[in-house]
């Protein structure tokens, strides 16, 4: 069904790809060409994991992964049952995911706004690409990828970190824990403050931004704004992203160590009387 | 103001990766593909095996007058004929004091005498190596060791320890308690670094933290601090072997030995037998040790994992010196193929199945 101020922004035009020929809607979905490249890989991809899932051990959700070959296969294609299957997959969810990018820049079009949530969701497409392929090539091998199932990829994620013995000492994780602990943070500041302003009790007028502003200019003294407070979360949020896809990418191609010796190169520093490291 | 931000950006930049090793990488998987079970090296610190010094000529035969008739006081090579004893003692100049000779243990003037401490130590050191490739076979496997895995042509070799001094324990101030500062005993990393005391030697603290049960039970109570030291000193094992926690466990379940690979039963061997060798043949000497070989505490100078690993996963890259000195060996089978060539470390791991004891099982995906 139809809201009754969507028929005025379903114009035609703004594709990227295609002209008129998948420029329609189903129900409230819009389609487009990279709808239907969308459809396609993801489809492809999710019969292929199902697949690569009934030759293995288990159908028990928890357990069922689809892991990449073996690091003696380098940069070359595996066979199907030895990481063909996860090669194929992460092409099928690289395309998926540009797919549904370029989607939303057909619409942003159609609708005369930014490219802001496109920019966005590309920094989370950048987060997973850094993790199966491009730490992986620079590594020399697609077995640096991790595996896709629920418990195996935690695994991984805990082996990975054991590689480096100590990973919260890795600079990068460092920002990029911090980016995602100020956006929680702010995320809630914000909603707080917009409920009490815009929910308020029975019988009582709702509030305006002014309210809002007040609130925090009497808490801390300054207000970021209404504008502002949404630009800020952008930008956490996307740091959040950008630091993880950093803090794996160094992990291996930059730095092979325990990440606690990285940190000697402040004890090398000449500014110390003596040699500081013990 | 706002045009010099690119500039201190890419000076950052600059700086930040000048702290990185760049570069192609040398990478060892150790147990099933996609688990993260692996090691990365960068090739300027990888552990290439390094020359052995050649024997000092070739390995005399069997037979002919024991040592015991030759020579007087020979207390501890009962078993060995004069030539391979010359042959050994020549070895040994060449291991432990290229520089100062046979005069570093023996009084030149008569051979035979005791008046030298280093002749005592040597003759336990000797027992030590011949317990090391016997009855420690478990760890140091068909390659074994010589006096010059650990020596390494040093009278002392350059990786040992002693007890450290605590200070005042009663105060704060400047009082680190052993923890907090960037030891390379514990890979840099704030854990406590005067760790060897409670697990190489005496009564020792069990390495193991983690609970078999779900639930807390009153036969396992495991203090943090507990947890702390077995921390360190596996990162310790970690430095020494040049090789990050994969290389043993699986982080899933570090206390599983069905999800550990073969190299963590090597190592448990290991640790016990570094216990047993400073138990047995070094703090026992500890009344004909001068000062000078003694830490700040008065203790002699004790192994642990770096003395002989030295950075790598296989002392001198699991070159084999036991072709040129069988006779460190207790008598009995010389394996007749030794493993060769550079790859000596990673021959197992281009097995991984083999590593998890999933050789026998159908490839999955």
């Amino acid at each position: 069904m139809l809201l009754s101020y969507e028929r005025k922004y379903r114009v035609r035009g703004g594709t990227l790809i295609g002209g008129d020929l998948f420029d329609f809607w189903i129900g409230p979905f819009y389609v487009g060409f990279f709808g239907v490249t969308t459809a396609l890989f993801a489809l492809l991809g999710t019969l292929l994991i199902f697949y690569a899932a009934s030759l293995g051990p288990t159908w028990n959700p928890w357990l069922i992964s689809i892991a990449p070959p073996d690091l003696s296969y380098g940069l070359a294609l595996a066979p199907l049952r030895e990481g063909g299957f996860w090669q194929i997959i992460t092409v099928c969810a690289i395309g998926a995911f540009c797919s549904w990018a370029l989607r939303q820049v057909e619409i942003c079009r159609k609708l005369g706004i930014g490219y802001h949530v496109p920019v966005a969701f590309s920094v989370a497409i950048f987060a997973y690409v850094s993790l199966v392929v491009i730490r992986p090539w620079l590594l020399g091998a697609w077995g640096h990828g991790f595996p896709y199932g629920i418990f195996s990829h935690l695994d991984w994620v805990s082996n990975v970190g054991y590689q480096y013995l100590h990973f919260h000492y890795n600079p990068a994780h460092m920002i990029a824990v911090s980016f995602f602990f100020t956006t929680t943070f702010a995320l809630a500041l914000h909603g707080g403050v917009i409920l009490s302003a815009v929910n308020p009790r029975k019988g009582e007028p709702v509030k305006t931004p002014e309210y809002e502003d007040t609130f925090f200019r009497d808490l801390m003294g300054y207000s970021i704004g209404t504008m502002g407070i949404h630009r800020l979360g952008l930008l956490l949020a996307l740091n959040a992203g950008v630091w993880s896809a950093i803090c794996i990418i160094i992990s291996g191609p930059m730095w092979t160590r325990g990440w606690p010796e990285w940190w000697t190169w402040w004890l090398d520093l000449p500014i110390w009387s003596s040699g500081a490291v013990s | 103001m706002s045009r010099y931000i690119p500039l201190v950006g890419a000076c950052t930049a600059l700086l930040a990766l000048s702290a990185c090793e760049l570069g192609e990488k040398i990478t060892q998987q150790t147990g099933y593909r996609g688990a993260g079970l692996a090691q990365v090296y960068d090739p300027d610190n990888y552990g290439t095996p390094e020359d052995l010094p050649p024997p000092p000529y070739a390995l005399p035969p069997e037979g002919g007058p024991l040592a015991t008739e030759t020579y007087e006081n020979v207390q501890v090579l009962t078993d060995m004929n004069t030539e391979q004893f010359n042959h050994l003692m020549a070895a040994i100049t060449q291991w432990v004091s290229p520089d100062e000779g046979c005069a570093y243990c023996h009084n030149p003037a008569d051979m035979a005498d005791d008046s030298v401490y280093t002749k005592d130590v040597a003759r336990r050191m000797l027992q030590m190596t011949r317990a090391l490739n016997g009855e420690w076979a478990s760890h140091t496997g068909e390659t074994g060791v010589t006096c010059y895995t650990c020596h390494r042509g040093e009278p002392v070799p350059a990786n040992v320890w002693a007890y450290t001094p605590q200070g005042n324990a009663m105060s704060i101030r400047g009082q680190r308690r052993g923890q907090n500062a960037p030891n390379p005993n514990v890979g840099y990393s704030s854990l406590p670094s005067d760790i060897f005391a409670s697990y190489f030697e005496g009564d020792p603290s069990v390495v193991r933290v983690a609970s078999s049960s779900a639930y807390p039970s009153a036969g396992h109570r495991i203090s943090t601090m507990d947890a702390e030291n077995s921390y360190a000193v596996m990162m310790h094992l970690s430095q020494a072997l040049g090789v990050n926690c994969t290389y043993c466990h699986n982080s899933q379940s570090f206390q599983s030995w069905t999800q550990s690979s073969a190299q963590r039963n090597t190592a448990w061997y290991g640790i016990r037998m570094v216990r047993d060798t400073n138990e047995q043949y070094i703090t026992p000497l500890a009344p004909i040790f001068p000062a000078n070989r003694k830490g700040p505490l008065g203790d002699p100078l004790k192994v642990n994992c770096l003395t002989c690993h030295q950075g790598q996963a296989k002392p001198l890259g699991g070159q084999s010196m036991r072709q040129d000195y069988p006779y460190l060996h207790p008598p009995g089978v010389i394996p007749t193929e030794l493993p060769t060539g550079e790859n000596l470390i990673s021959e197992i791991l281009e097995r991984p199945r083999q590593l998890t004891g999933e050789s026998g099982a159908p490839n999955v995906p």
